[in-house]
Formats: structure tokens, C-alpha cells, sequence
């Protein structure tokens, strides 16, 4: 990760979001050791970059699943009951967004907007759009990911 | 250039670039706040102090919007007072309802808010969020469901501290103030200094109790409670209880300490004498061969954290003297109570300190016997007197009765920013000219200030030394040191600023007037004592000829002397 490093100058706080967004690009999420090199890097406070980082929903600290799956939650999406697929999916997975399955095939995530208001709801599995499921199809497109790994 | 503006139907003239809410206060006009702190800078983030400003559709926060020519203001208008009752209604929609059983219960200022603003009843109600008091730390104790996310604790945290420790996590209606992964402050940047506590305006951020340990410590017969307490502490026991600051509070303190139950008190003072002769000794060494300098004191808990954990390149010019604190915990165990026979395993020292970092210093030096057994603040001091009925107005100054109550007025300058660093020349000039300093007092190093450097003259070679307070300014003084600094012979650091007189462990709610105050109060007793230097103190003379050694030597090494760069880092 040292190249990533190399490009940013030190000391320099603006350099912050950038820095982060390539390393969690090369590593997957941000981990503490990440963090902290981070502060050293820059000298901003660890807590600091926490406090950033967590404020904005695109840097994770906990590494995907092998699918990654996102459930719109924009205005659209929510309009047409993305909340009834997103609570399928948990019950089907067993886990809660935010999280990574105990197998670690599948992680699952909200998001605010993906751009794709007009076929509400979406679902976005890796790189996969899904649209016009219907709740049932749901079970049927997560048993053809875990058969992939099988 | 000044602008005309009208505050209530008043004329009042104002500087450009001025907040509404500096006007305001200058001409007395009242408004309340909350997220606001002189000291830092605004942001408006609470709106309690918005005000209605003719032709604005909206209302604005007087703590950060600027005057301009044609503003006409209203500070109480009924359409203010509505805006500010509901934001009060909206913070306690999920804050607990416990106000009987919070720390903070009288001193909270949104219970003043909600008493102020006359809320009478539970408006709206939202869902309590699960949370976890962290209480982890030996020092400070956070529950976060009595936050209101004004964001003082993590200002001060940031721009005075420096080390921004908390922080707002999360966006929006999840926000919270938290430690990076939710770890907590005993397992992050944290240098324990208080001063968050004294920010908070609830009973989120509070010092983690030694008190109820105190009691009960008192109360068992097997134990030889003895106390020991820092020099800020009469004067604040005089402002806490309206008694004069004079010579006979410290005396009347001792009294009431009696009375509580403590076999013996001690100033920390003492200790402090004791430090000066040391560090005296070890930058004589040291300043001939230029080695390891700056000298930087270590008396200063929160600052020899910040600086083993985040500056371990500094860690040799730390001074390895123990803190006063720590010193007079070991005299009084090892020399004066087992001198009178008393098992030192029976003795329980009792420390009352206005910082809370000095909770944890007690706690992680642990040998075998910790040399001081319990630490309480200012504040569990004044509960202490209270809850066990202490009448100061019948009480009768209890009179200097041990040799070891004794100590100069230089130790007891080490309670504010500045004051360790002039006990300490007085000692150096003397130990190395062999007279007196004439005159004792270094007006450069007095006052309230954050940065104060003087230059003093030693057999005709110059030293600069520099105090600096609040541990932002330490570590800007730190990357000057870096950047190629090097006409500094000695620094002394406080972390809280002015030093202790505002530590962590004082009265919540100080303003400058009572920092003054306290202020004063030291210099007095300095300007009063006949014993104005650590090497003219009878006391110390005994304890280095019968219990200690020479300033520096193998022997006081081992008894008064910490290894830095031992320590463990975070």
C-alpha cells in the first residue's frame, strides 16, 4: 500500500478523503492499521479520521462478502417498499445490513441512491443490477449465488 | 470602523466582524447557550441563542453570525422564546429522565435551559437508543445517552487538548460523540486531562468516583487514613464555600480534613520542593553538555502521557522526577508513617487533586504498593465536606503541628501555568551561584496566558525557559523544538490551560473571574511565605539528609525517578 501512500504529500489534512478512497479500493474496507498509518501520514488525530470516515456511507470498516449485495433506500425505492426485499433478504441470509455473513458469501448493505428511480426497487449483487423482483424472486437469485460457491 | 445596529429598540454601536452574541454580552442583553464556549470556536450547532433580525425570513444563532449595518434585533421576542422552548422540548425528547440521580444534578445547564424556558412537560418523546456507559477509564466516565451532541467535549478535545480523543461519529440522526472504533477513551488518544468534563453542560462526561472507596476507608479501623492535597485546593474550597482566601483557609482545610476523619493531611507542596531539587539537580547536569535539552518537567500527568504515547523521540528530555503527587505518596508510605511505626500497608493515602489525569497516574504506578491509594477531585472533595456535615463557620483553624507540613511557596506555585518553572530557577540560580535569587519573582512567567518565555541570567549565562498551558500550544512548541528550534533550555507543560487553577477536577462552570481568583490566591501566598524556595525549606533539608540522598543521586533515582521510555504504548 506504500505506493497509494507515496502519492499524497505529507501533512497535508485536505488529502484525507482521496487517500482513504484508494486505499479501501486496494484493501476492500479500512482497517485500524490503515487508519493509523493514515493519521501518521497526515497528522490527523485517528478519532478524527474515524469521525470522517464514518460520516460518509461509502468507506466500510468491516470487509464484504464474496457477493455484495445493495438494497436502494433513495426516495424511489423506498416509495415502491425496498424495506419488504431488504427484510426478506436479512431473513434469508440471517444477517443484518451492515453486516457479512458467518460464511462470509455475503455481505449486505443499504444505499442511497443507485440512478435507476424508474425500474424501483433496485438491487445491485457485485456487479448485477436487479429490478421488477418481486419479494419471491428473491430467494431464487440468492440460491443461484450460493450454488456458485458450492 | 463601527457599525450602527439596533438591540431591542436600542442603539448600540458594534465592530465589524463582531457576532451578535459579543454585543450582546457586551451590553448585558441575556440570551442562553448551549454549544457555545468562549474559548472556542463557534458552531452553531445548537441554535439556543438565535435571535430574530428584522426582514430575515429566518431566525439566527448569535453565537456565529457577524453584525452588519442595518440589523434590528430581537433577543426575547414571543417568536425566539417559542424557537428556543421547542429545541430545549426536542433535547430532552430522548434524554433521561434521572435528573435526581445524575452527577450533574444542579449543576446541568439543560436543566437550567428547561427551567429558564419554563418547559413543564414531555413534549415529544423518541426511542432511547441502547447504550453502554463506557467505564473503562480510571479517570473519566462517558454516558452517552445524557449527550446532546453540542460538541464542547470534542472542541475542547481538538483545540485546546489537541488530541482529539472524541469526536462525532456517524451522519445525521445517528450521530453520536464517540472514540475511534467505539474503543473507548482508556484505549485511545485520551491524555485524561478533565477538561471535556468541565465542557460538558451534562452529565454525559464525569470523573469515574473514588469517593465511595474513600469513605469506606475512613470508616475501617484497621486502615490509617491519611490525605495529602494539591495547592489549588484551598483556594477553591474558599470560592466553593464563600470563606476568605487568606492564610488561615489553608489551616481551616486541615481542620476540616480532621474532622472528616483523616489522621494526617499533607500539602503536596511538599513534594513539590522535593521535585524542584531533583529536576534542579538533573538540568545542571545536563546544561553544561547541552545534552537532552530542552528540559521538559514531567509534573504534568496528562502531558507525560501525550508525550510518551505520541512523542516518544522527546521521551529522553522528559524529566524522569515522579510527579508531586506521586513523591509525597511515596515520602509519606515509606518515611513518615512507618518512621511513627505504622505498617505501610496499613496506610491509605487519599490524594485531592483539580485533575482528574492524576487518577489515572495513581493507578498505572503500581509496584507492588501504590504509593498513593486513592485520588479524588476538587468536586468529590466539596461532596465529601457536604455529605459528612463539615461546618467551616464552626470550625477553628487547625494549627501547623508536623515538620512536614511545611513547604515553600515555590511548591505551591506549581498549581498554575508558569509557577513550576520560577520555583524551579529559584533553585537552579541558587544551586549554582550559591546566592539567592534577588528578586525571587519572574514577572514573564505570571499571568494568564497560554505561552510565557522569559530569559534569565545564571553566572552570567543566559537560559530561556518557556511555560506553555493547554497541550495544543505544547505541541505546536514541540514542532518548533522539530523544525530546528533549539535557544529553549527548559519548557514546563500543563495540559489544562493556565495549569491547574483550571484543571479537570475543578468547579464546574468557572469563568475567568473565578480563574482569577484562584490565580491570586497563589501569588498571595507566594508574596506572604517567608520560605520562598525549595532549597531554603527546613523540611526538605531533613528529608534528604535522613530519608533521601542527594538531589540526583542512585538512591533517590530509585525512589523518586520513573523510566519513561518503559512505558507502554497505547
Amino acid at each position: 500500500m506504500d505506493h497509494i501512500f507515496e502519492k499524497y504529500a505529507l501533512r497535508k489534512p485536505e488529502n484525507l478523503i482521496p487517500l482513504l478512497q484508494e486505499l479501501q479500493k486496494e484493501n476492500g474496507y479500512l482497517t485500524d492499521e490503515i487508519v493509523e498509518k493514515v493519521s501518521l501520514h497526515l497528522h490527523i488525530p485517528t478519532n478524527r479520521i474515524y469521525g470522517v470516515a464514518t460520516f460518509y456511507d461509502q468507506f466500510r470498516f468491516r470487509q464484504r462478502g464474496l457477493y455484495h449485495i445493495q438494497v436502494c433506500r433513495g426516495t424511489s425505492c423506498y416509495l415502491c417498499s425496498s424495506e419488504s426485499y431488504l427484510k426478506e433478504i436479512e431473513k434469508l441470509l440471517k444477517v443484518q445490513a451492515g453486516s457479512v455473513t458467518r460464511d462470509k458469501r455475503f455481505s449486505l448493505e443499504t444505499v442511497n441512491c443507485m440512478g435507476g428511480c424508474s425500474q424501483s426497487p433496485v438491487i445491485r449483487i457485485n456487479d448485477t443490477y436487479y429490478h421488477h423482483l418481486s419479494v419471491a424472486d428473491l430467494s431464487e437469485v440468492l440460491r443461484i449465488f450460493r450454488e456458485k460457491t458450492e | 470602523m463601527l457599525l450602527n445596529i439596533e438591540i431591542n429598540g436600542q442603539q448600540v454601536s458594534a465592530k465589524r466582524g463582531e457576532t451578535i452574541l459579543t454585543v450582546l454580552n457586551r451590553i448585558g442583553v441575556k440570551v442562553p447557550t448551549l454549544c457555545y464556549l468562549s474559548s472556542l470556536s463557534p458552531s452553531g450547532a445548537c441554535r439556543m441563542c438565535v435571535v430574530e433580525v428584522e426582514g430575515l425570513s429566518h431566525l439566527v444563532p448569535a453565537c456565529s453570525h457577524q453584525v452588519e449595518e442595518w440589523m434590528q434585533i430581537h433577543t426575547h421576542s414571543p417568536r425566539v422564546l417559542k424557537a428556543r422552548k421547542t429545541l430545549v422540548e426536542l433535547l430532552l425528547a430522548n434524554h433521561p429522565d434521572d435528573c435526581l440521580y445524575c452527577d450533574r444534578n444542579g449543576t446541568c445547564e439543560l436543566q437550567g435551559l428547561s427551567e429558564e424556558l419554563q418547559v413543564r412537560d414531555r413534549k415529544y418523546i423518541s426511542r432511547h437508543k441502547p447504550v453502554q456507559i463506557d467505564k473503562a477509564c480510571p479517570s473519566i466516565q462517558r454516558d452517552p445517552a445524557k449527550c446532546v451532541l453540542c460538541g464542547r467535549c470534542s472542541r475542547v478535545c481538538r483545540e485546546i487538548i489537541g488530541v482529539a480523543a472524541i469526536d462525532a461519529v456517524g451522519r445525521g440522526s445517528h450521530t453520536r460523540i464517540g472514540t475511534s472504533y467505539n474503543r473507548g477513551l482508556n484505549f485511545n488518544a485520551c491524555v485524561k486531562c478533565g477538561q471535556c468534563i468541565i465542557a460538558c453542560p451534562t452529565g454525559a462526561l464525569t470523573e469515574r468516583k473514588a469517593l465511595p472507596m474513600v469513605i469506606e476507608a475512613l470508616g475501617n479501623p484497621e486502615l490509617y487514613p491519611v490525605v495529602q492535597f494539591s495547592p489549588t485546593v484551598p483556594a477553591a474550597i474558599a470560592e466553593e464555600f464563600s470563606l476568605k482566601s487568606n492564610k488561615d483557609i489553608l489551616n481551616l482545610l486541615r481542620s476540616a480534613l480532621k474532622k472528616m476523619g483523616f489522621r494526617q493531611s499533607f500539602d503536596v507542596s511538599l513534594a513539590a520542593d522535593i521535585n524542584i531539587m531533583e529536576e534542579a539537580a538533573i538540568f545542571l547536569e545536563r546544561w553544561p553538555r547541552n545534552k537532552m535539552l530542552p528540559l521538559f518537567t514531567s509534573c504534568c500527568p496528562a502531558w507525560v502521557r501525550y508525550l510518551e504515547v505520541f512523542r516518544p523521540e522527546f521521551r529522553d528530555h522528559l524529566s524522569p522526577v515522579k510527579s508531586p503527587q506521586q513523591i509525597m505518596g511515596t515520602v509519606i508510605k515509606q518515611y513518615i508513617t512507618s518512621s511513627a511505626g505504622i505498617k505501610s500497608d496499613k496506610v491509605f493515602v487519599v490524594s485531592v487533586m483539580p485533575c482528574t489525569a492524576k487518577k489515572a497516574e495513581a493507578e498505572f504506578d503500581n509496584n507492588g504498593n501504590k504509593p498513593v491509594d486513592a485520588v479524588i477531585t476538587i468536586r468529590e472533595l466539596v461532596r465529601m465536606i457536604r455529605l459528612l456535615g463539615i461546618d467551616f463557620s464552626s470550625l477553628e483553624p487547625e494549627p501547623t503541628d508536623t515538620a512536614f507540613s511545611l513547604s515553600s511557596s515555590a511548591g505551591r506555585l506549581f498549581g498554575i501555568s508558569g509557577g513550576h518553572l520560577e520555583g524551579l530557577i529559584r533553585s537552579i540560580y541558587f544551586m549554582s551561584t550559591g546566592q539567592d535569587m534577588n528578586p525571587a519573582k519572574i514577572n514573564d512567567l505570571r499571568g494568564l496566558k497560554p505561552r510565557k518565555e522569559a530569559r534569565i541570567k545564571i553566572n552570567k549565562q543566559p537560559i530561556n525557559v518557556v511555560a506553555v498551558s493547554g497541550l495544543a500550544n505544547a505541541i505546536a512548541l514541540l514542532d518548533e523544538i522539530e523544525n530546528g528550534r533549539d535557544d529553549i533550555q527548559i519548557v514546563e507543560v500543563m495540559a489544562c490551560p493556565n495549569g491547574c487553577i483550571n484543571g479537570g477536577g475543578q468547579k464546574i462552570g468557572s469563568d475567568e473571574k473565578s480563574l482569577k481568583g484562584r490565580m491570586k490566591a497563589l501569588y498571595d501566598v507566594d508574596e506572604e511565605e517567608m520560605v520562598k524556595m525549595a532549597h531554603k525549606n527546613p523540611t526538605i533539608t531533613d528529608l534528604f539528609d535522613k530519608f533521601l540522598s542527594k538531589p540526583n543521586s542512585t538512591r533517590n533515582q530509585e525512589i523518586l525517578h520513573k523510566d519513561h521510555s518503559k512505558s507502554s504504548e497505547v
